[in-house]
């Protein structure tokens, strides 16, 4: 079998196996039957389909967001530091949601959806307001504007979410709490608001993966090998920007998913974004699944932040992986 | 073929190149030279659109380069910029079929066997194949080089713009890609554009030459119109001199440190001479430019040691290069800086005068067996096995000779021999007439290269004077050693 059909093969499998992890285990068990009987056990029935298995998917979607926005960052930017959360769009979506907490501001109609619904805009907002800034200091966007710009809108966005916190009361455990990330108590809407920006910005990344390969070797060498760099810049702007901000906006700020999972993905199955894109798509799921997991479960019946768990189980993992590899390479340096 | 008309075009607002009009033909390599700063890589940038142009235009296939879009302009021409440095890590395969992209079509576009092919034979051509699965990071600066010159090669375009392709290059790779570059255009009718700073590969491997200086055109032609020394000279603001390649009609260029020990007399005396039973040897400090004819290291050269090498009657000449080899290494000469000539004379009946004159002195040394004496216009007649060279004749000269002089002064020293043959009435044994030389002589014409150059070396200049006279003096006294002898 070819190396990269060996990798589509583990990868779904291992998604398909955290998926069924994630949903069953847990302080109720979950007997298989359920998947195709609901009326074997009414009661593990009724938690696996309306309460684990969208929170399941939710993780699974955010995590994918993430993870595929930051492989095409990483790709675009040339940068192996570069995450979905470089550009500033996901401090935009945090301060629409610490806003909407902080002013306790809702929406007729909206209900409990006002806060994703803000979050988005404030995310929106961010990347416009962030690409109209950059393409004014410097015509042609270069990498280096706006990375240094999407710096600089983070850390003004990061002072006004710290003011907030800052002179937040009674509301300071609910903001740092979504701060902190989580996809608990969320539910099926919830997965069905972030489908369409998940399937619209994947699609448009998935555009440019042949785009993405020739642009690792900078904008000049993109351009004489015929690639329009600038349709292909704001396709990949736009596609990163949007499935950060839904991700964002449904699960708080949810560390360490974007900017590993490329890496790891790279590192196992080789850096040909054609191939990255899904891979890191798929693998991003995985991830933060199996992460949600851990946090719901690790210290019953509290339920940690899943941003901990990300680093905590990510970062290990990644040393390990990036360690063996450089070893079996036999590395210079 | 691409045609540049009055192009101008640069960062900004201010044009770095100015009015750069060529053509080249399908099939044609156009170099471009220039110093530092020029405008030869920018020029490169405004003809494959990366910079903007402010006039002027370049068209490809009749068509201006702006009507073309970034896909169908990559199909057309493939650009090889500088070096790049990459953040991630690809396979040489990956990076080679980068190349491929403009090709690739459509939102599920496959890789096709045309793909394959050119991808397969870009990786050939430029000896890459066998690092095909090898990740970029772990190739030297000139593999990474010739991955990026298969990239280009895979676009399979009609144009290639390069910009230094040779740079971090082994001479060896050097060759291997310009050859490869050459085959492409002659074989394929690839139209090639190339910043090159080696001027001798520039002449060697382009049809045309453009040689750029201060973003405008100094010289556009053929290489020997446009490697002409005063115009590089002047260009390049250093000292330089051209030659002819050994097996090209290309013009090499080389370059001249500035002179220092020019001025610095190194006189070379009759007592420098040593004369043993098997040889006749001079030795210098420094090394003299010669012309010879003689059997080892023969033509034009920097030599220090010279040897008169005297050998029996019986001596076999079929294999003469190998046994000089030998001798060299029995008797520890080195074999690079040593002219042998050989002869079937004593050592001991040489000739060896010293004669003053303005410029310097001058050493005539000559060993003449007149046994086998012919009259040069009667040879035709003759078909007799060939002898050793019978009159060896050395002219040290303690001057500055010009290639002219070197020229004049073979032929004076000739002159002089044959009058004195005359004067000793040396005849042609079978003809009975007098004789102008044996089948085989031999001459070396040496000089230390110091002080005032001598452009001239005819019988009219002093320098021809004193030769003629010392060659005739000299080989008369030469042939009485021999007379003496026999």
């Amino acid at each position: 079998m070819k190396k990269i059909t060996v990798a589509y093969v583990l990868t779904c499998t291992l998604l398909m196996i955290s998926i069924w992890c994630g949903a069953a285990i847990g302080s109720v068990h979950i007997p298989f039957e359920v998947l195709w009987n609901q009326t074997v056990d009414e009661t593990a029935a009724n938690i696996f389909w309306k309460i684990r298995l969208p929170r399941v998917l939710l993780a699974g979607l955010v995590g994918a967001s993430l993870a595929i926005a930051g492989a095409a960052f990483q790709g675009l930017l040339k940068n192996p530091l570069a995450d979905p959360y470089t550009l500033g769009v996901s401090s935009g979506a945090s301060v629409g949601a610490v806003m909407t907490i902080f002013f306790s501001i809702s929406i007729p109609m909206a209900g409990l959806y006002a806060l994703p619904i803000f979050s988005m805009l404030g995310a929106i907002l961010t990347m416009i307001i962030v690409m109209t800034f950059a393409r004014a200091v410097d015509r042609s966007l270069k990498m280096e504007t706006l990375i240094l710009t999407g710096v600089i809108f983070s850390s003004f966005l990061g002072s006004l979410i710290s003011l907030m916190i800052a002179l937040s009361g009674e509301e300071l455990r609910q903001v740092v709490s979504w701060l902190l990330g989580s996809v608990s108590m969320r539910g099926w809407p919830y997965v069905q608001m972030i489908i369409p920006f998940v399937l619209i910005g994947s699609l448009m990344l998935w555009t440019q993966r042949r785009e993405l390969n020739v642009l690792l070797y900078g904008e000049e060498r993109a351009k004489h090998l015929g690639v329009n760099v600038k349709r292909s810049k704001y396709l990949i702007l736009a596609g990163g920007s949007m499935l950060t901000g839904a991700a964002v906006a449904v699960s708080g700020t949810i560390g360490f998913v974007g900017l590993v999972v490329p890496h790891m993905t790279r590192m196992i199955w080789g850096a040909d974004h054609r191939h990255v894109l899904p891979l890191s798509f798929l693998n991003g799921a995985t991830l933060l699944i199996i992460c949600d997991l851990v946090a719901r479960t690790i210290i019953l019946p509290r339920e940690l932040p899943i941003g901990v768990i990300t680093a905590f189980i990510g970062a290990p993992v990644f040393s390990y992986i990036f360690y063996k590899q450089r070893k079996s390479k036999g590395v210079r340096a | 073929m691409i045609v540049v008309e009055h192009l101008s075009g640069g960062y900004e607002d201010v044009p770095l190149v100015k009015d750069i009009s060529f053509t080249v033909e399908k099939g044609k390599i156009l170099g471009i030279l220039g110093p530092n700063g020029s405008g030869k890589s920018t020029l490169l940038k405004v003809l494959s659109g990366i910079l903007p142009t402010t006039t002027g235009m370049v068209m490809i296939d009749g068509k201006a380069i702006h009507s073309y879009n970034a896909r169908a302009l990559a199909k057309k021409m493939a650009v090889l910029p500088q070096l790049h440095a990459n953040a991630f890590s690809n396979s040489v395969r990956e990076v080679v079929s980068l190349g491929r992209y403009p090709h690739q079509t459509g939102f599920f576009a496959s890789w096709s066997a045309r793909d394959e092919q050119a991808v397969q034979h870009a990786m050939l051509q430029t000896g890459v194949k066998r690092y095909e699965q090898t990740p970029m990071e772990f190739l030297s600066g000139g593999e990474q080089q010739r991955v990026f010159v298969a990239q280009a090669l895979a676009q399979t375009a009609e144009i290639l713009l390069l910009d230094e392709p040779t740079n971090h290059l082994d001479i060896a790779h050097q060759r291997q890609i310009l050859d490869m570059v050459r085959k492409e255009a002659m074989e394929c009718g690839l139209t090639v554009v190339m910043v090159l700073h080696d001027m001798n590969l520039a002449s060697l491997y382009c049809d045309e030459l453009l040689l750029m200086e201060g973003g405008q055109m100094r010289a556009i032609g053929a290489p020997h119109e446009v490697i002409i020394a005063s115009q590089i000279e002047d260009v390049y603001q250093a000292r330089v001199a051209t030659y002819a390649h050994p097996e090209m009609p290309k013009p090499q260029i080389t370059m001249m440190p500035t002179a220092g020990d020019r001025q610095q007399r190194a006189m070379i005396k009759k007592e420098h001479f040593t004369i043993t039973e098997h040889y006749i040897q001079l030795q210098t400090e420094i090394p003299l430019k010669i012309v010879s004819s003689a059997v080892h290291n023969p033509g034009i050269g920097w030599f220090s040691c010279l040897l008169n090498r005297s050998v029996p009657g019986d001596y076999v000449i079929s294999d003469v290069k190998r046994e000089v080899n030998e001798f060299l290494q029995r008797e520890n000469f080195a074999p690079t800086s040593t002219v042998v000539m050989l002869t079937a004379v004593p050592t001991s009946l040489v000739a060896i005068q010293e004669f003053s004159a303005s410029f310097g002195n001058m050493i005539v040394a000559v060993t003449a067996g007149v046994g086998n004496a012919v009259d040069v216009s009667r040879v035709h007649e003759r078909q007799d096995e060939p002898y050793i060279g019978t009159i060896n004749t050395w002219v040290i000269i303690n001057g500055c000779l010009s290639e002219e002089a070197f020229l004049q002064a073979t032929m004076t020293a000739t002159e002089a021999k044959t009058k004195a043959l005359q004067s000793e009435n040396i005849r042609d044994a079978r003809s009975g007439t007098i004789a102008t030389g044996t089948a085989t002589d031999s001459l070396l014409i040496a000089a230390t290269q110091k002080g005032e150059e001598m452009l001239y070396a005819g019988p009219i200049t002093e320098v021809g004077k004193t030769i003629a006279k010392g060659v005739f003096e000299t080989t008369v006294q030469a042939i009485k050693n021999y007379k003496n002898q026999f």
